[in-house]
């Protein structure tokens, strides 16, 4: 009979080989799923796996889309993960993205065509605010109502897609555009744009703004008290009372940080990659920046590494669907998988597998 | 502008029809939550219950068929969550997302086929001579079975969960694990059944939406249903009656703001459309504010994990 044993402490050396696990059951699991699509299994993973970094013909386009992919999802997912630590839970992480980057393009669409220096900095501030903005709703009823922060935070997300819909067909539409929904396109509007920095890397400012805010989520954690707190509140919320830790104060900080950091994300896609406020401009990256921060185990490395992987998924998806025919659903499928198989191998963390009797407990 | 043109009598009717699907999936989440067990994936089982429904339907013409393989396809998909948090002991929140997560994809897979095709017509119960009663006959008497099977099973879980030994038992283990687990029932065991009748039920709703209240499939049909019935539940308070109220107080909303929009009322058309996410906003700000009432109900071990040897 098979019992699990709780381990009195995490397990560390788990705690770095179950998302490695994950991982491989998880295409093992993929490659199952494929075939089932009548795709070769062997052939879609390596077309989504090894050719956007290595094929001589794919690899000199994909590798700059691994920054530019990624970017957006390690900065959503590391505010995400300082709530997740401390158990408040922002999943509305897709509608403050979508506030970042309609606040952040207004502002550009304002001064248009202005060219200035300061033009630039403004949206960063302004998609900085539209998404802590938007983050402080469910902050606000949470300390104010004790109202649910997972539920209004979702319910968010629709609204902020209707607020998105409202602002590309009517105030941010382009009034050189023919009549077509969609704002101007800030790429063509150099105090506005969003451009990568090196040639050839993707690098943009939302890459190196992620970049910092894993450096400083990483002293936050280890070196300053406020990063204590957090974790001590998700361990023990009761200890972390006594210790005087305020929770309210910690619900605000951690849904305004994630907040803010999801409309940043928001706002270097709208002014780089993207370029316009579109309606179905997002594509997703706020849930998707939820699987980063588990797959990342909340640690800011971590989450790094799995924002490079969950792009490389998100890239070589496209290149299987170009080259193989694979659907593009069977990417968010797999995506979905990892974080199961993810929270599944969890258990070897937190528990030890004895085999034997079982006593009457 | 004309106002006129909306019918009380039609819009009672589609209001039922309207909150059908979101009244199945929260009667579904209220016994998983009265179990203890919080199962956030209530989206993604609706959605992956409206294409197995839909596809079944449209393959053997039978809308029956494809509400039964809707129930299955939902329960399945919950027993990936039950398997999970359960046994491997999860985190259930997680999970719960990652459910909500895989159901969308998955179900986006399955119903690559079936955009644009329509399914075989759900029939209306046949009760003769009572539909014909004006206004009462058209509100009560012509409507499917699925809403006459969610009416009469607000009245089932009620009573089961208030007067019979099962409720009780199911009650107990939401209540506190560990006493019942030393009175000997097996927690675990309920917790799956209980989170494979939400998903059935989830599915079932799912179903109804892309069977009769659409009736069509489309990728994320669900528009956030799953989340909604969430969110009644809560507003309910953990009861069956109120899990009524509140789904046709939403259904209500729905179908008004929808009314709203073809009268061409002088509000912004994505004002009203997101209105239905607004009230339900505003209705749970307004019942977690009431201190007392909304602690109090809540199953005491609510999204706690239970391992037998702690």
């Amino acid at each position: 009979m098979i019992r699990l044993e709780k381990r009195p402490a995490p397990s560390r050396a788990w705690g770095v080989a179950a998302p490695l696990l994950a991982v491989t059951l998880t295409m093992a699991a993929g490659a199952g799923l494929f075939a089932l699509l009548g795709t070769d299994p062997l052939a879609a993973i390596r077309t989504i796996f090894w050719d956007p970094l290595f094929n001589e013909q794919f690899a000199s386009y994909s590798r700059p889309q691994l920054l530019v992919k990624a970017g957006p999802l390690i900065l959503i997912a590391i505010g995400l993960s300082l709530g997740f630590r401390a158990g408040v839970w922002n999943i509305g992480a897709e509608g403050q993205y979508i506030m970042g980057a309609v606040a952040g393009a207004g502002v550009a669409l304002a001064f248009y065509p202005l060219e200035a220096w300061f033009i630039f900095p403004l949206m960063v501030i302004a998609g900085g605010l539209g998404g802590w903005a938007w983050a402080m709703i469910p902050a606000i009823l949470k300390t104010r109502f004790r109202t649910n922060e997972i539920l209004v935070s979702l319910l968010l997300v629709y609204v902020a897609e209707q607020v998105l819909a409202s602002m590309s067909l009517g105030l941010m539409r382009n009034p050189e555009g023919g009549g077509f929904p969609g704002s101007r396109n800030l790429q063509q509007y150099p105090a506005a744009a969003n451009p990568e920095r090196i040639a050839g890397t993707g690098m943009h400012w939302g890459v190196v703004t992620a970049l910092i805010a894993v450096i400083a989520t990483y002293v936050l954690l280890h070196r300053h008290m406020l990063g204590f707190q957090i974790r001590l509140a998700g361990q023990s919320p009761r200890a972390a009372r006594f210790a005087g830790v305020d929770p309210n104060r910690l619900v605000v900080i951690c849904l305004g940080t994630s907040g803010a950091l999801a409309g940043l994300a928001g706002l270097f896609e709208v002014a780089g990659p993207a370029g316009q406020v579109s309606i179905d401009f997002n594509v997703g990256y706020g849930f998707t920046a939820i699987i980063v921060a588990f797959l990342g185990r909340l640690h800011p490395v971590g989450i790094l590494l799995a924002g490079l992987l969950m792009a490389l998924t998100y890239i070589g998806g496209e290149l299987a669907q170009f080259m193989l025919g694979l659907p593009a659903a069977a990417i968010q499928a797999f995506q979905g998988m990892l974080l199961f198989f993810l929270l599944g191998v969890d258990v070897l963390s937190n528990f030890r597998i004895r085999l034997g009797r079982r006593e009457v407990a | 502008m004309d106002l006129s043109a909306i019918n009380p009598v039609v819009l009672t009717a589609s209001l039922m029809v309207a909150a059908t699907p979101i009244l199945l999936a929260a009667l579904g989440e209220l016994v998983v939550e009265k179990s203890g067990v919080l199962n956030l994936g209530v989206e993604g089982m609706m959605i992956t219950g409206a294409i197995c429904g839909f596809a079944t339907a449209v393959e053997t013409g039978s809308p029956t068929l494809g509400f039964l393989a809707a129930m299955a396809g939902g329960a399945a998909l919950s027993m990936v969550f039950g398997v999970l948090t359960q046994f491997l002991m999860s985190n259930q929140v997680a999970t719960g997302l990652a459910l909500t997560l895989f159901g969308l994809g998955l179900s986006a897979l399955l119903g690559q086929g079936y955009v644009g095709v329509k399914p075989p017509a759900t029939d209306r119960l046949d009760l003769g001579p009572l539909a014909d009663i004006p206004v009462l006959g058209r509100i009560l008497f012509s409507h499917d079975l699925v809403v006459y099977v969610s009416l009469a099973l607000v009245a089932g879980i009620w009573a089961v969960l208030r007067f019979t030994r099962a409720g009780l038992i199911l009650r107990a283990v939401g209540e506190n694990h560990d006493a019942a687990h030393a009175l000997g029932y097996k927690v675990v065991r309920i917790r799956l059944m209980a989170i494979a009748f939400g998903g059935a039920m989830a599915g079932l709703g799912g179903a109804y939406l892309s069977l009769v209240r659409v009736p069509q499939w489309t990728e994320g049909m669900t528009a956030g249903a799953g989340w909604i019935a969430l969110a009644i539940v809560v507003f309910a308070s953990w009861r069956a009656g109120r899990v009524l109220l509140g789904a046709y107080l939403f259904g209500g909303v729905v179908v008004l703001q929808l009314n709203l929009q073809a009268a061409g009322v002088a509000v912004p058309v994505e004002l009203l459309s997101a209105s239905p996410y607004l009230v339900t906003i505003l209705v749970l700000v307004v019942m977690s504010a009431d201190r007392g009432r909304a602690a109090l109900n809540a199953p005491a071990c609510l999204g706690r994990v239970f391992h037998a040897s702690s």
